[in-house]
């Protein structure tokens, strides 16, 4: 931890700094320090910067934050820890370095988490992702007890072999600072690591939000929209990815991104159609594996581009 | 003589797989030394989250020699044969081959004399074979390597390969090799946070003891006993008592290298949890044992947990981030359990409309249907109370779609229960909610109430029918709705609660249940199938408990009506003792004789010997009387069977023996006149079917 930052920055004071403090080392692991997607995605993983990147040869390190929406996890405002809107710090590294576990070890140092004081463990969790036909494996890394982290070897993504491998760290931002602030509801955390009544707690800035999603995920979301939106972004990202081929030859993709796009865009639908319940148990296999075909596409045309790496 | 010390250090290794693999890396590279005829002494390997370890002792520093002799061509062959020998065989010229002289012409042999290698060039060739062909279960790759083919796989990220061998006496040679740019060496590194240096290390016996000094214990039962211990006497201090718990323990020791117990607590309030709840909460989220007052048995608010460092504050934090992560795991177990007993059981049941058991076989709620009805069916066999048997089956899945169970899959049947009681349910059928799904396997127990039982059985019968209905049968080591084990139930429920269960029976009457138009061919082909499944099954299960298999054999198949599971149990178990006896050995060598014989004439007149032989032809008085005995002994053998009376109808079978004896020294059976061969052939035929009332002896191996 940086000793000559003002108190309110500090990472166990408040929240923003807490973020500060990840970005500021991770970029000094070379990493390039992005902004948060534009989009509404359920997790990190989505943003193109570790999807779409994480395939082909070219070295790439980045990290962010990204606002994740998981619609189902939405309580109201009322649980202490679950949320529909929440968020993911990322990291990714290509190839992943050989001390990435050191590195990880040393950021949770950097945001106020002494390895000497807690108990620090890597344990078994296999990460896949069936609407991105991604699979890696790695660890859930705990800090006494308490699931912090993930940590993933890419091994495929967007049904891609990953050659070479990426290394990607997930942080659960709000958890890991309600652990080093020591409380026990979120929307408890302080935001601005103020005091009295420039204090800005996350309650002040999510709580009310929280609520209205929760309504609107479970109860006023417009299924007919949604159903159509789905279908419109599924042709869409169809489209682009047709028209994309340079010269009508599968050699050079020109449109992998927007098409990308479209694809986040239906699975993001589809997350909200499933909170609204309207999708059985049947058919939500189906339209997951409707969003996985558009994600294989897009990585497939993503590595006809010159950033995935082609010739 | 020389050793081997090899690690392989890497990053964490998933806690279950660790025992597996040190035990493959033992039995690889031990049978791949012997292969190489290197006979070692002894061998053992160890396994921690983040190194597997194997010493092998006693190995020979070389190979023994090896001589073999290779056949050449001919003499005056063609040069090109010659020349291929002499490049196979490593030979300079012909001259330095022998001459061998055999009647097909003088061939050349090549005397090859393979010297020995060392011990260690050995093991630089077969160590990264063996580390490349490794059986992890699921293994990766990474780094800037893993862009080219080829790259090595392992479990997580190797980092290091220490591989040493020499003798006690002298400083060890490094085994020289390199896997994916990993050159071996004698450095490893010690425990990741309380001693990450690196340590050289020589042999097995200070690899041991420097990385204990470093703060990791190498032998995973060591840390298993140190858990144990200090687990049981922290509970102990406190006047408690550990609920141990070998699963558990297992995969925490390969969670740490350094294990450090410590004993965190929770809110009484909590306790108000069922504690099958509490523990699966508490286990499977955290992995922490829980502990019980031994004078009430019931949990108490304490736990313990294993953390991997000693911290310098006596561990004060990481007891207090436990118990962090643990309430609010306990709040959401509360609240699920005091949500879920707001809803009735049955008010749940719809929702089973909306979910599909399996796509051919229908919804959950058409299933449960099924079960209610043949529950009440066979309530009577069991002795259950029809109108209870028909309750609890109309109950015992609802828990499925309570809060708790869709949390923690291990409990269902058991909240069942426990809301099944607090909405006043009799307390058989609350039983029958938790128990319906036993027997599970082998070691679970098979329930006592009858009510229990009617529900296990129909649950299991209506299960097992409807996938041969459909056609999916168990094929080999594919058994996707554990078809087998259901089968097994049914006969352990059989056989341990001495209810005769007919199988084909059941299924020709639940059937309908799935297919009300099938007809009466496919039914009675389905039937067959599914009674030769059941046979198939109650001999694997008597086979474990140690029954000959030739004596199931020769009860089953005996034509006519279906033999009960627990009348075929216990006529094998008639049939062998009897065997036992030197009644039944030599009755049982007269009819093999009578077989034999038969088998014998009726293959040379082509015709079988059945039908009743004529009283008229007995020439002799032991004809006579084996004939009076038969008929006396069928009657008495077939009223004994049809009670279930088995010993008695086996008694009956010893009163064969002697007429048999008589009748096989004094009477020739191939009698010059005809009329009598025949007569008495068709005598020894009634011998065979006599006996088909308890058995086909035929079957019976000697």
């Amino acid at each position: 931890m940086d000793a000559s930052l003002p108190a309110h920055m500090r990472p166990e004071r408040s929240f923003q700094g807490f973020i500060l403090a990840l970005q500021r080392f991770w970029a000094e692991q070379g990493c390039v320090i992005l902004q948060p997607y534009d989009m509404e995605m359920g997790a990190g993983t989505f943003h193109p910067a570790t999807t779409l990147r994480a395939l082909g040869p070219k070295p790439w390190n980045a990290a962010y934050v990204q606002p994740s929406r998981r619609p189902k996890d939405g309580r109201y405002g009322e649980n202490p820890n679950r949320m529909q809107h929440y968020y993911q710090f990322q990291v990714i590294m290509k190839p992943s370095p050989p001390n990435l576990q050191e590195l990880y070890l040393k950021s949770l140092a950097a945001i106020g988490i002494d390895s000497a004081m807690h108990d620090i463990r890597f344990v078994e969790d296999d990460w896949e992702s069936p609407t991105l036909g991604a699979w890696g494996l790695g660890w859930e890394c705990w800090c006494d007890g308490m699931e912090v982290s993930q940590f993933t070897y890419f091994q495929q993504v967007a049904g891609v072999e990953c050659a070479p491998v990426a290394g990607e760290l997930t942080y659960g931002l709000e958890r890991l600072a309600m652990y080093v602030q020591g409380v026990d509801r979120v929307y408890d955390l302080s935001f601005n690591g103020r005091d009295g009544d420039a204090k800005v707690t996350y309650g002040d800035v999510f709580l009310q939000a929280e609520q209205e999603y929760s309504r609107h995920n479970f109860e006023y979301a417009d299924t007919t929209m949604l159903f159509e939106q789905f279908k419109m972004a599924e042709a869409a990202c169809k489209k682009y990815l047709d028209a994309g081929w340079k010269d009508g030859k599968r050699e050079a993709h020109l449109l992998a991104l927007p098409a990308y796009d479209q694809c986040i865009k239906a699975s993001h639908v589809f997350n909200l159609l499933d909170a609204r319940g309207v999708i059985s148990v049947t058919e939500r296999q189906s339209y997951i594996l409707r969003v996985r075909e558009l994600a294989k596409a897009c990585g497939e045309a993503w590595v006809h581009t010159e950033a995935g790496g082609a010739a | 003589m020389p050793e081997l010390l090899l690690e392989l250090f890497s990053e964490e290794i998933p806690a279950r797989m660790q025992a597996k693999a040190a035990d493959d890396l033992r039995r690889m590279v031990t049978d791949k030394l012997v292969a190489e005829g290197l006979v070692y002494e002894g061998a053992k390997a160890f396994a921690t989250p983040r190194r597997l370890a194997l010493t092998v002792h006693g190995i020979p520093a070389r190979q023994p020699d090896l001589k073999t002799e290779r056949r050449g061509p001919k003499i005056g062959a063609a040069d090109a044969a010659v020349q291929g020998f002499l490049k196979a065989t490593g030979l300079q010229s012909l001259d330095e081959a022998k001459i061998q002289r055999d009647p097909k012409g003088d061939f050349y042999i090549a005397l090859i004399e393979k010297p020995g290698r060392d011990a260690i060039e050995v093991l630089a060739e077969i160590l990264p074979v063996i580390i490349r062909t490794f059986p992890w279960p699921k293994s990766m790759r990474w780094g800037a390597r893993s862009g080219k083919p080829g790259s090595l796989n392992w479990v997580r990220p190797l980092h290091a390969i220490t591989a040493t061998f020499g003798i006690e006496t002298e400083e060890p040679d490094v085994v020289k090799f390199a896997i994916d740019g990993i050159e071996t060496g004698q450095i490893t590194y010690g425990h990741r946070f309380m001693a990450p240096a690196p340590i050289n290390v020589r042999r097995f016996e200070d690899y041991e003891a420097k990385l204990k000094a470093a703060k990791v214990i190498l032998d995973p039962q060591a840390r298993k006993d140190i858990i144990l211990a200090d687990a049981k006497e922290l509970a102990f201090a406190q006047g408690l008592e550990l609920v141990e718990d070998q699963v558990l323990l297992d995969e925490v020791s390969g969670l740490v290298e350094w294990p450090v117990v410590m004993m965190g607590s929770f809110e009484q309030e909590y306790l108000a949890i069922p504690d099958e709840v509490i523990r699966a909460t508490i286990r499977n989220n955290q992995k922490c044992f829980v502990v019980k007052d031994p004078k009430t048995g019931k949990l108490t608010n304490k736990f313990v947990l294993t953390a991997n460092i000693e911290a310098p504050d006596g561990g004060k934090t990481i007891v207090a981030g436990n118990e962090r992560v643990i309430r609010p795991r306990l709040s959401d177990a509360k609240f699920f359990y005091e949500t879920d007993r707001k809803t009735k059981l049955e008010d749940r049941l719809p929702k089973f409309d909306q979910i599909v058991f399996h796509e051919k076989l229908g919804t959950q709620a058409e299933r449960i249907k099924r079960i209610e009805r043949l529950a009440s069916e066979i309530a009577p066999l069991v002795g259950a109370d029809v109108a209870k048997a028909k309750r609890a089956a109309h109950l015992a899945k609802a828990d499925l779609l309570t809060e708790v169970v869709g949390e923690f899959p291990e409990v269902q049947g058991l909240m069942g229960k426990y809301y099944a009681l607090a909405q006043g349910e009799d307390a058989s059928v609350a039983a029958a909610c938790e128990e319906h799904y036993k027997p599970q396997g082998p070691a679970d127990r098979v329930p006592t109430d009858p009510v229990s039982l009617a529900v296990a059985l129909a649950d299991k019968i209506d299960t097992l029918v409807g996938f041969w209905v459909i056609d999916e049968k168990p094929t080999g080591s594919k058994d996707p709705y554990a078809l087998r084990r259901a089968a097994l139930g049914v006969i352990r429920i059989a056989i341990e609660r001495h209810i005769d269960l007919y199988p084909r029976g059941l299924l020709e009457k639940h059937i309908k249940a799935f297919r009300p138009d099938i007809s009466d061919t496919e039914r009675s082909e389905v039937g067959d199938s599914f009674r030769h499944f059941f046979e198939d099954r109650l001999k694997v299960q008597l086979r474990e408990q140690g029954v000959r298999h030739d004596l199931v054999d020769s009860v089953l198949y005996l034509g006519g009506k279906e033999v009960g599971l627990l009348s075929t149990v216990r006529r094998v178990e008639a049939l062998g003792k009897f065997l036992e006896t030197d009644d039944g050995k030599n009755l049982l060598a007269g009819i093999k004789r009578a077989s034999n014989i038969l088998g014998i004439e009726e293959k040379k007149d082509k015709r079988t010997f059945d039908g009743a032989p004529d009283a008229a032809l007995y020439g002799l008085s032991e004809e006579k009387a084996l004939a009076k005995a038969i008929g006396e002994v069928t009657t008495e053998a077939s009223a004994a069977v049809a009670k279930e009376d088995f010993a008695a109808a086996m008694s009956a079978m010893a009163k064969l023996r002697p007429p048999v004896d008589a009748f096989f020294e004094k009477v020739r059976v191939n009698d010059d006149d005809a009329k009598v061969r025949e007569n008495r052939l068709k005598l020894l035929n009634e011998i065979r079917s006599a006996t088909r009332a308890v058995a086909d002896f035929s079957k019976i191996q000697d």
